[in-house]
Order: structure tokens, then sequence, then C-alpha cells
């Protein structure tokens, strides 16, 4: 009897705990799971819907022109778009809510080629729980999450993460 | 009606300090000690004069309640006065039930300490800000004034216990602990008479200077600043220049303000002893020697047990509440929060102590006067120099 | 398991101090002692009685008082520490923590930081104590309440000799008129609400039995409490999201799913007028300046309609306009929307004129929204200035390139071409606010300043609780057993014949005095002596001064 109270309350403690330790970790975007699906029109007018590319890896960043270490990463993720958009992993680049004028000259400037979507209302940006910018989400072609990472990325972790989710 | 309510606060004070002396003599009076039963002649009419001057503060109370629109206790000067009324309040019900007039006599001093101290704050009655309007402060400053001032009888009837038990004509340990609280209390008459001095003369010196935060300010002082504000400049040449000056972080200010309450605490304490040649607690011993200590215990306790969940229920249970609504969450360890979860703690451990290790006696006193300390601490350390969410009572 | 039967023929769990049933003496050393401890009834409790295995230890830790006790103290001491500067949740986001406390507070502060206090109260330590006072709450509970149950359930009410003697308020008397004399007592001990038990001539009064269970009434309040505390990390159960809303802006709720937009309307800030508001404020709105009075949000909260992807149109249905002030939340499900920040007067259009410099010659006004310039603005008659580049929150880099720190216009700079007849090509002017660089030598014509279109952003705290129940729930039951056990008392009464003489004895678990005076009613006046406080301390005081008694 007194071995299960002991028990139990042992472990509403170590539960308590670890929730307490972990509780920075937790995302909105579970992994494994389905990512949540948006429709966002990119710089060109074309829509993109997450459902559509099933059977498809894809590279989803989420950025803005005032975030330094986005700024860095941009080129190197063109780069491997460049390489994997025929391997069937596509890249779509979603500005938090900024305007058109900004997200083009800043596209201009670092020639750009990889779809760029805005958020203008932040539903997205919502949806998927962002934090501090950069953030970038890889789904695997069954359309589930299978990492979420922050901060900025190197060219050669931007090609393995596309190298991971490629069909 | 304001200055109604002032006069009524005004005679309250009076009244306390008749009240005061009328304890003092119902003690000293040999003819009601021969009689076996019942508080002699003396006691009763200080008690009567006690009701009186509460029913005057309750006066005040409610005639600066209708000239503001709200209860009169949201700055340091209206919650320390309401405070004040509490202890004398709770006093008169713990009377009914004891009759013992040595706890008014230490009771009443303590009230008048109290609004002697409240009345050194700005008393303007201030309009309340967004987070203040709310029925929410009438009933949780109300109630938790209510639970520490029940609390403090047991601080109250600790003293008589202490003062009466200690021996003192020789030094020990309890004896310098038991002097060095009566001089705290000796320090706070000190503020009061050095802050009043300087006010009835109308005593100002300005300084200019620069924060910790680069902010530039202005800084009045009403007391001669010994000590100044950081690389201060003076605009008042002409009055007492700074013998020093504060580092950044430390309010000059109220630097000066402990400085000077503190010399002044310790030439009054020292003209004490050269008058009576004997220590405080000694001077007044003969003042307790019919309060019997077994009851003198049992009203501590007894304080405690009726205080602790008024105090609960008004500091915490009533704040959670009220701090859910206005501040969206019902705790957020804001310093004031933290020092009501510690007098409930140390009450806590005080309950404890005193049902399982029979704590009972000098210890269980001494304990009521460290509980006493805490909420001080709270009422005054954490609103003036500790501040935080609860920083619109500084002022 | 072994137990022991007393002479009255009830049996004790092993270690009863005083018979559970007569409360005879059970164990030699408690002989000699004049009065009997009466704490816990003399019943056995586990902890003292078996102390083998680790199990054992542990319960046998935290059931002692001494240790919940200290449990009490280390946490208040730790409190207090965190009060000593502000937590880092109350300091400015200015500066990040590892540098805010050495630069305000110095070594001290730096040291503060290092220990972590600046996040004490979520440290795992800290929580470990909170934890460790819960485990102390259930054990000691447990470990009082099942012998103290039995002990007061099982008593009998003629009780041994032993035990009445060495009670604290015990007296004997020799009583001619017996029956007259227990009829008397008994109406009033009736008259004072005493339940009443009659065995062999002899009384047990009893009342106020129930205030005995107040603490653990209490401590079970508590546990549910820090249960209640607990879940909060259980993902799901709290949202603290803060949602910042322009005006004329509608922005989906965080946390919502989407489901839930909130519309801004209008922020409005009132502080207090000394003409218009209670005269009687006037002196402290002179002594401080600015008081405010009034924060609010003209909302409106929405509900989609209809089943949309995020990033499409949605299709709102309006739930409620409200307004949103501090003390007065907006409350939907299980979710309420605080009034908690506020930025007034935040840029939202700019206006300018291009201008010829020389003679100050107008062609035409643009407004740009800062929230969505275009691309060009033509003014006409070959008149046009095409916007090259534009920072909403601008700054020199540590390339002195502009740069934005933000996407809010807090400091919107642009690069303008001019294009006029006179220049077809155009001129490239840099324009911030105060500032304007020609990076390209002297142009002709300039962007005027015209003025400026500004808008309130409220902030507001969106805030789910799921924990509040419980947590209610338990402050409800604490204060019922808190309230329960200090404001009544366990007062018993026990009447005896012994050989000829009537045996009183009275025991309270608090409140002596109050017991005295009741006992001293009762007996008045009914020929049995009223009995007499036995303890040390009351030896004493009697001598000292017997008016008080």
């Amino acid at each position: 009897m007194r071995s299960v109270i002991l028990l139990i309350l042992g472990a509403a403690v170590a539960y308590t705990l670890y929730a307490n330790f972990s509780k920075d970790k937790i995302h909105k975007v579970e992994m494994g799971k389905e990512a949540p699906d948006f429709v966002l029109v990119d710089m060109d007018g074309e829509t993109h819907r997450l459902s559509d590319y099933k059977g498809q890896g894809v590279f989803l960043n989420f950025w803005g022109t005032w975030c330094k270490p986005c700024e860095k990463e941009m080129p190197y993720i063109n780069n491997q778009y460049k390489q994997f958009k025929d391997q069937g992993v596509q890249t779509i680049a979603v500005n938090i809510s900024e305007s058109k004028l900004v997200v083009n000259k800043f596209l201009e400037r670092h020639d750009l080629e990889f779809p760029v979507v805005i958020d203008k209302d932040r539903q997205v940006e919502n949806a998927y729980g962002i934090g501090p910018l950069p953030a970038t989400f890889l789904i695997d072609p069954e359309g589930k999450v299978v990492k979420y990472h922050t901060g900025t990325l190197t060219e050669p972790m931007v090609r393995e993460f596309m190298e991971q989710v490629k069909p | 009606m304001v200055s109604l309510s002032g006069n009524l606060l005004f005679a309250s004070f009076l009244l306390y300090l008749v009240g005061t002396v009328v304890f003092a003599g119902s003690i000293k009076d040999k003819k009601g000690r021969e009689k076996d039963h019942g508080p002699n002649k003396w006691a009763k009419i200080g008690v009567g004069i006690t009701i009186a001057g509460f029913l005057s503060q309750l006066g005040y109370f409610i005639t600066r309640w209708i000239a503001a629109g709200h209860a009169p206790v949201s700055n340091l000067f209206e919650f320390t006065t309401f405070f004040g009324m509490c202890l004398v309040g709770a006093f008169i019900v713990i009377y009914f039930i004891y009759k013992l007039p040595a706890l008014g006599l230490f009771t009443l001093p303590v009230a008048l300490l109290l609004i002697g101290y409240a009345a050194m704050f700005p008393r303007d009655i201030s309009p309340l800000v967004p987070s203040l309007q709310s029925n929410w402060l009438h009933i949780h400053v109300t109630t938790a004034a209510l639970g520490q001032a029940i609390l403090a009888i047991s601080f109250v009837a600790g003293l008589i216990y202490l003062i009466k038990a200690i021996d003192h004509t020789k030094s020990s340990k309890e004896s310098n602990w038991l002097e060095a609280v009566l001089f705290g209390v000796v320090c706070t008459v000190g503020f009061i008479v050095i802050s009043s001095i300087f006010s009835f003369s109308g005593y100002k010196s300005e300084f200019h200077w620069v924060d910790n935060n680069d902010v530039e300010a202005n800084v009045e002082f009403h007391l001669p600043a010994l000590v100044g504000p950081h690389e201060g400049e003076h605009l008042t040449p002409e009055k007492f220049s700074p013998l020093v000056e504060a580092p950044g972080i430390i309010d000059a200010k109220k630097l000066n303000t402990v400085i000077w309450s503190l010399m002044t605490g310790v030439i009054l304490y020292l003209l004490f002893r050269l008058i009576f040649r004997k220590r405080i607690a000694q001077v007044l011993q003969p003042l307790t020697k019919r309060a019997n200590l077994d009851l003198v215990d049992e009203i501590g306790y007894r304080s405690v047990l009726i205080g602790f969940p008024v105090f609960t229920l008004g500091a915490l249970i009533f704040a959670m509440i009220w701090a859910q609504i206005a501040w969206s969450r019902f705790w957020g360890w804001d310093p004031k929060e933290v020092w009501a979860l510690i007098t409930w703690l140390f009450y806590a451990a005080y309950l404890h102590l005193r049902l399982s290790k029979g704590w009972h006696g000098k210890k269980s006193a001494w304990l009521g006067v460290i509980g006493f300390l805490i909420i001080m601490f709270n009422l005054i350390v954490v609103n003036l120099v500790i501040a935080g969410l609860h920083s619109y009572a500084g002022s | 398991m072994k137990q022991v039967k007393c002479e009255c023929g009830h049996v004790n769990p092993h270690g009863t101090v005083l018979c559970e049933s007569c409360g005879r003496v059970l164990v030699e050393e408690e002989k000699k002692k004049k009065l009997v401890d009466m704490r816990y009834e003399g019943s056995a409790r586990r902890s003292q009685t078996y102390n083998k295995t680790i199990i054992d230890k542990i319960w046998n830790f935290f059931s002692s008082v001494k240790v919940g006790v200290t449990l009490i103290i280390i946490t208040l001491a730790a409190s207090a520490i965190g009060t000593i500067f502000p937590q880092e949740m109350y300091i400015p986001t200015t500066e990040p923590a590892s540098v805010y406390y050495e630069s305000q507070y110095g070594v001290a502060g730096k040291l503060y930081y290092l220990l972590g206090f600046h996040n004490l109260y979520s440290s795992w330590w800290y929580l470990l104590l909170i934890a460790s006072i819960g485990i102390s709450l259930v054990i000691c509970s447990l470990d009082r309440v099942v012998p103290l149950y039995r002990a007061l359930k099982n008593q009998k009410v003629s009780r041994h000799e032993g035990f009445l003697k060495r009670q604290r308020l015990f007296g004997t008397s020799q009583v001619e008129e017996l029956d007259s004399s227990y009829e008397l007592v008994k109406e009033k001990l009736k008259k004072n609400r005493y339940n009443i038990r009659e065995e062999n001539g002899n009384i047990l009064a009893e009342k106020g039995r129930f205030s005995r269970w107040g603490p653990y009434i209490n401590h079970i309040g508590l546990i549910i409490f820090l249960a209640g505390g607990m879940l909060r990390f259980v993902p799901g159960m709290y949202v603290d999201e803060l949602l910042w809303v322009r005006e004329g802006e509608t922005a989906v709720i965080p946390e919502t799913d989407g489901e839930y937009y909130l519309e801004n309307h209008q922020f409005i800030l009132e502080v207090y007028d000394k003409d218009k508001d209670n005269e009687a404020f006037n002196n402290a709105i002179e002594n401080s300046g600015m008081v405010a009075k009034n924060f609010q949000s003209d909302v409106t909260l929405y509900k989609k309609s209809a089943e949309t992807v995020a990033g499409e149109e949605p299709i709102l249905d309006k739930v409620q306009d409200y307004e949103l002030r501090v003390n007065e939340p907006l409350k939907f499900e299980n979710f309420a929307l605080y009034q908690q920040s506020y930025k007034l007067d935040e840029l939202n259009k700019m206006s300018f004129a291009l201008t010829n410099k020389e003679n100050n010659e107008e062609f035409g006004d643009l407004t740009i929204d800062l929230y969505n310039p275009q691309d060009e603005y033509d003014l006409g008659d070959g008149y046009k200035v095409e916007v090259m580049s534009y920072f909403p929150d601008f700054e020199f880099d540590e390339n002195s390139e502009p740069v934005t720190k933000s996407r809010i216009p807090n400091n919107p700079a642009f690069i303008f071409k001019m294009i006029t007849p006179d220049k077809p090509d155009g001129e490239v002017s840099f324009v911030a606010i105060k500032q304007t660089i020609e990076p390209f030598g002297d142009n002709e014509f300039k962007m005027a300043f015209k003025g400026v279109e500004t808008k309130n952003v409220t902030a507001l705290t969106v805030r789910k609780d799921l924990t509040l129940g419980v947590l209610a729930v338990g402050g409800f039951i604490f204060m019922v057993g808190v309230v329960q056990g200090a404001y009544w008392n366990h007062r018993r009464i026990w009447i005896r014949r012994v050989d000829g003489e009537v045996w009183v004895a009275g025991h309270t678990n608090k409140n002596w005095h109050g017991l005295k005076r009741e006992i001293s009613t009762i007996f008045d006046g009914t020929g049995i002596n009223e009995p007499k406080d036995q303890s040390d301390e009351s030896d004493k005081s009697i001598e000292s001064n017997s008016k008080e008694e």
C-alpha cells in the first residue's frame, strides 16, 4: 500500500520535473504528424497548396527580410533548390507578413529562384507555431513532418535536409 | 467631506493615545487589584475610549470612501491606516474574549505608530489606475489587512510574554534580541518625529541627477541630505550639502531617510536609557506584572488561529482570483505575492511547531514577533524598496 | 503484526501508548509522567513503529512533522532570495539577462544570475522543494489520520483511572446528592451543545470532534491545489500568448486552431482630467502628473464559419462586439483575452510631395501605405516616383548599409527615384525621418515630407487555463478544512464514579481558556467540584496572579 502511494507520488514529481525541463521544446506541430495544409500565392502569382505536393518532399522555410540569419541561408537554399527541384523536393519559403515591395526587392537583390510566398495575415505562421526565425520544416512525400529546425543553416545542412525528404 | 475625514482620523489618533494612558492606569491602579473578578474601572474606561477611537476611525474610512468613490485602501497611507484600524478592531474583539488590559496597553501604541507612520506618506486621495478599478480591490485588500491585523495581535501577545518572562537585569541573548526589537520600534518613532519636524519647518532641497538607466530626474529631499544622489547636482546650494554620495543603484533619498530615522532612534534610545537607567524592556516589565503568562500565550496562539484563515482568504485566495481577472494569471511571483506566501508559510510553520513540537511559551512568543516582522517587511520594504507590480502601493 | 491487548479487552495495534478504548496507559515510561500526551490520542503511528525497509525509511522521513516544517522553512528562505532582484520575466527586454543583472546590480547581480536565482521559481530545485512539501503533506496526513480515526471511534465512556488522573484538567469530589447533581450537570452539558454518552453511571461529554479532521481536510485541499499546479505542465492545459492587433486589423487568435479571429476597431487610452473627474483627485493628479484612467480596446470577435485552409481568406461570423478593458476580459470557450499593453501612434501612412528644391514648387502628393507600399506612384504630366527600396525599421548596419531591424514601420526609410520631365533618367534620394541623403550628388528635386497617419496597437494576452477549476476546488477545500480546524475545538469531559468519589477530567485540543470557562459554568452549583488545571505552566501563573483564573 505504502509502496504504491510512494510510487504514485514519485511518478508525479518525476513527470513534473521532466515537463518543466522540456517545456521549451514542445512544438505545436508534432514530428511524424500530418503537416498543416495551407494555400499561399507566390510572387509570380502562382498558388501553392501544400497538399498538392504529396508524393514530393517539401523544404518549408519561414523567414523575414529583417532577419540576418535568414538572409545568410537564402543563397544556400537557392543553390540546393536548383539541385533538388527535379528530384522531387519542392522548396517553399514563407515570408512573415511583409510587404510585396520589400520581398520583391529582397529577391532581386539576392537573385532567388525558388517560390516565395507571403503569409499576409500570419495564419500559416500561427498554424505552425513559429517562434524565432529562421525556422525550417521538412515534410516527407506522405505529407508528414519529419524535422523542425530553428536557426541558420549551412549549405551542407540544406543539402542533407533535402536529401532526407527526397522521394 | 475630505477635511471631515481627516479630522476624524486625527480624533481617533488622540483617542488611542488617551486609551493607552488609561490602560496604563488600569494596571497601576491598586484598588482594582484587590477585587478578584473582572477588569477594573480603568480598564473599562480604556476599552470604551478605544471603541470610541475605532468608531471615529471608521468614520474617517467611510467619509473618505464617499469622497473618493472607492474604499480608501489604494495607497500606502490609506492601507497602513486601515491596517491600524483593523488592529484596533481585532484587539477589541480579543479583549472581550480574554479581558486582558495589558493587551490594550501594548496594542494601541502599535496602532498609533502605524497611523503615525502612514501619515508621513502622501495623503492625497488618489484616483484608481485601471488595474485597481474592481470590487476585488475592496474585497482583497480589506480581508488581507484584517488577516494581518489579527495575526499582529500574536506579536503584541508575544511582546508582553517576553517582556514579562525574560530577566532583563542581566544581558542574555534573548533579552538583547528583545531590546533590539524595541529599538526598532523606537526607530519608527524616530522616523515619525524627524519627518514631522522637518515637514513642519517646510525644509526642501533639490538635486538633479542621472540614474542607472541614464534617465535624468530632479529629486526633492525633505530631510537635510546627508547622502546625496549619485553625481547629483545640488540645485539649492543654500541648503545642507551632502556629506557623501550614494552609489547609482541606491535611491539616495530613501537611504537618507533611513539614516535620519536611525540617528533619531539612537538619540531617543540613549535619552531613554539616560533618564531611566534601565533597558526599555525592563522599564516596561512592571506594566505586564498582572498578565497571566499562560493566558498571554493562549491569546498569541488563538490570534494566529483566527487570523490564519482570514489571511489565507484575503492575501492568497482573493488575491489569486483578482490577479486572474486583472493580470490574466493568478500567480506571477511578483515580490508582494511572494512575501504573502512567505508570511503564510511562516504561520503554517508556527502552527505545526506548536501542535506537534509543543512550542509553547517563549518560543511561541518569539515566533509571533518574527511573524509580525515579516508582515512589516512586506508592508514597508517590499513596497518602498523592492516594488514590482504592487508599486502603486508605494506612494 | 504484534498487537497489544488491554486489560479492558480491547485489542490495540502495536505501538499504541494509550488504549484506544479505555485510555489505560500501555507503555511503562508514559506512566511516570504527570500528564499524558494527548496529541494523537496516544495512538500507534505507523512511522514510529516500523523502521526496516527502504520504503519504511522514505515513509518515515516524510511522515515527520519536523521534516515538514524544515521543508517549509527552506522554501520560505528560498522564496525570499528570489525577491532580492527582479526575476527574469520582469526585467526590461532591452538587455539579455546575462548582461542586465551585472549592469544593474554589479557583482551581486552577476552572482545572482550565475546561481540561477533570476529564474528561481521555475528552477528544478524549487519545484523539488514544493513537490517534497506535497509528499510530506500526503504522508504526514495518512500516517496520522488513520490511527486518530481509530482512537476516536473506539473510545469508551468509562475511562481508566490512570488516564483521567493524567489529564490536564482533573478533579475529584465527594458528592452527597449524586443523582440530582448528575442530572443538573447533564442538563448543563446539553445546553452547551455537548453530545453525551453514558455507561454504568459514567459520562463522556464530547463536542466539536469534527474539528480534529480540519487539518487533514485542509491538507487534502492543498494536495489538490498542488496537483492542479502540476496539471499546467500537461500539454493543452495552458496557453499564454500575446496578440498584437493594429486598429482596423483582424488577426487570428493564436492557439485556437485558426478558429477565432479578432478585429481591433479602436484602442482608447484615457487619463484622469482635473476638470471632469472627482475634485478630490486634484491634488494627487497635480502631484503625480498623468494618471491613467482607462485602457480599452473596442474589438469584434469572429468565428470561422467554414473550413478553410490556412492562407485562404477565411469566412467569418461575428460572435460579439466587446469593449475590452483591464479587469474586464473577453471570454469565449475556454479562452480569455486580457488588455495587456498598447502602443500609441504607430506609423501607418506617410505623405510626401515631389518638390523643386529651388522654388519649392510642388508637382503632386503621394501617400505611402507603410504596410503595403507600391512600386511606383505616377503623379501625372510626366512626374513619377519609384520606390527603389523600403526599410520599415531602418538603421545602418556594421557595413553602413541601410537595413531594417523588423517589419514594423517604426522608422521608415525609402530610396526614391524621382522621374521628372527635366530629369527623365530620375534622381535618387534616400529619405528617412529627419534625414535626406543624395547619393549621386545634388538633386534638383526632393521628396518634401507632408505628414503621417498613425494607428494605435493593442496587445492582448490570450489565456487558456484548464487548471483553474482544480485549483478552485483545492482552495475551497483548504479553506473549509482550515476554518474547521481553527474555529472549532474538540472538547471532552469525562465524569466517572470511583469508590464513592466523582472524578472529572477535561481535555481540549486547543483553547484551554475557553474550556475552563465553560467547565466552570457547567459545574457551578452542581455540588461537583470544578476540575483544576494540573499543568506546570499554569501552576506558576496561578502563584503569580490568581485574578485571571
